[in-house]
């Protein structure tokens, strides 16, 4: 059975926890007490995981870290339509951006979640000013996508694992003091993502309102 | 931020749990806010805790003193948790006498930053109402929304707000439950910012799990949410309690950070006559009465 090393408020474990349900698979969770207790630093994590970062992926004896790396894993391994890691070239290549972009938004909009919440040290009104830039971006990018009739990051019918590595940054951005006021796109496009069916929620993300 | 006034003095006065013994680093100053205050805090050669008033020439993660500051603030060590005090605190700290029975396990789960203000989240903490909303399938579930009727008495003798009788249907109560049931709560306030959880344990019927939340006033909009854990579970590990807590607080969190306004109105009139509330008028008037202002908006007088 898959077992995802895993720690509950942790928006990085919550794209492989959505990817899962998504994809419709169980799974085993393995906690990691990340906050407070500093488990990922140990060296015995550090064996799965040689950044000492979670979620760290284990399938078959196969072990993966890095949410993204394991997004295309599950994605290529599990998702029998293809709609989720595209092949086709560009579209492929345009969900590798938004993966990068993903990464940023980690950095910013994350880390001030982090800095407010567990008390991480970072720089937190630099990281809500970057987190600003890139939501300003984002909401450009699907505001326009929704006039030329694309709700999803890249111009694919369905959703990709950009939605799901962009998503808990944004979506639990107002713990790191970022409102999401501003940015009506990112809004709506969220309100997308979480009526995709096997959508699941976590602690601080909400289910889309009922109806419409 | 807003509102740099110098703190009311029996909020001054109080002791205020600034961090776990366990998370201090051996050998380092550590920092952190109290009252809008810089304070720094470090163990000693011998182990032994101590608070001062930052200064600049000491700063966070350089060396720890290795004796104690002469102008170390008044510190204690109670349930888990530092706790110092930026005025004249009483000797002692309010009891919690379960923490000492040997086969409980007391986890000190975790100290979370929350927008809000103290008494906000106190307030938040006594309501059984939101459980079925914000706790869904863990502290409550739809249809069983309806707050029984409970007792509030504020104790004279003891000084705290007291709710009994609290009884609610809960599917997940703890780590060790095995299915729903009903549970039976006393919520205790014995200190302004901090309060004290009884619940039904789902081993052992004449027994309760004690869940306590010490709030740190950082500023009089921002908390540190310390939580202690004093249960009856000896099926899982720490890693594993602390999940399960955390999974909780973190859904309270948001709920918190969207309260308006950020400070608890103690204007009677702010109060809403339904039963879940009854707890919070108790807590509301017996901050009004003891002249803590706080993190509230004082009632007009
Ligand atoms: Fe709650």
């Amino acid at each position: 059975m898959i077992a995802l090393h895993d720690y509950e408020l942790s928006a990085e474990c919550y794209k492989v926890r959505l990817m899962l349900g998504l994809l419709g698979l169980k799974w085993r969770v393995v906690p990691v007490d990340y906050y407070p207790g500093a488990e990922h630093k140990t060296p015995a994590f550090r064996t799965l995981s040689p950044l000492g970062r979670i979620p760290v992926l284990e399938d078959d004896g196969f072990t993966l870290h890095e949410p993204h790396a394991i997004l295309i894993y599950l994605a290529g391994r599990y998702d029998t339509s293809d709609h989720w890691s595209p092949r086709e070239p560009r579209l492929a290549a345009e969900v590798a951006q938004w993966l990068s972009f993903a990464v940023d938004l980690d950095a910013s909009a994350g880390a001030a979640r982090r800095a407010d919440g567990f008390f991480e040290a970072v720089d937190a009104d630099a990281a809500r000013a970057e987190a600003h830039r890139l939501f300003r971006i984002l909401d450009e990018h699907l505001w326009f996508g929704e006039r030329q009739g694309r709700g999803w990051l890249c111009p694919a019918e369905r959703p990709t694992i950009a939605e799901i590595a962009c998503f808990p940054a944004v979506a639990l951005s107002e713990e790191g003091g970022v409102s999401r006021q501003d940015y009506p796109a990112i809004r709506r496009w969220m309100d997308r993502v979480k009526r995709v069916p096997g959508f699941s929620v976590m602690s601080g993300v909400f289910p889309a309102a009922p109806g419409r | 931020m807003s509102g740099f006034a110098s703190p009311d003095p029996v909020t001054l006065n109080l002791w205020h749990p600034i961090a776990a013994i366990g998370e201090i680093p051996p050998g380092k100053v550590s920092a952190t806010v109290l009252l809008d205050e810089p304070v720094n805090f470090a163990k000693v050669a011998d182990g032994e805790p101590f608070v001062w008033r930052a200064r600049p020439e000491l700063r966070a993660g350089d060396a720890a003193p290795s004796t104690r500051p002469a102008d170390a603030l008044p510190s204690l060590v109670a349930y888990g948790y530092l706790w110092t005090s930026l005025g004249t605190p009483p000797e002692e700290i309010f009891a919690i006498p379960e923490y000492a029975e040997p086969d409980r396990r007391n986890v000190a789960a975790a100290s979370i930053g929350v927008a809000v203000s103290a008494p906000r989240a106190i307030e938040n903490f006594l309501d059984m109402g939101h459980f079925p909303y914000v706790h869904t399938g863990i502290l409550g579930e739809q249809p069983h929304t309806e707050v029984k009727e409970y007792d509030v008495e504020t104790s004279a003798e003891r000084d705290e707000v007291l709710a009994t009788r609290c009884r609610f249907f809960q599917p997940m109560a703890s780590t060790v439950a095995k299915g729903g049931m009903e549970v039976e709560y006393v919520y205790r306030v014995p200190h302004p910012f901090c309060s004290v959880l009884y619940k039904s344990s789902p081993l052992d019927a004449n027994r309760q799990d004690v869940i306590a939340i010490f709030l740190q006033p950082v500023g009089q909009e921002r908390i540190r949410a310390h939580m202690m854990l004093s249960i009856l579970d000896d099926q899982n590990d720490d890693t594993f309690i602390r999940r399960f807590q955390l999974m909780v607080f973190g859904q309270d969190k948001p709920i918190l950070e969207n309260q308006f306004p950020k400070r608890l109105p103690l204007d009677p009139r702010a109060e809403t006559p339904i039963r879940a509330d009854k707890s919070a008028i108790a807590y509301r008037r017996w901050l009004s009465a003891k002249g803590v202002t706080y993190g509230v908006i004082p009632a007009a007088a």
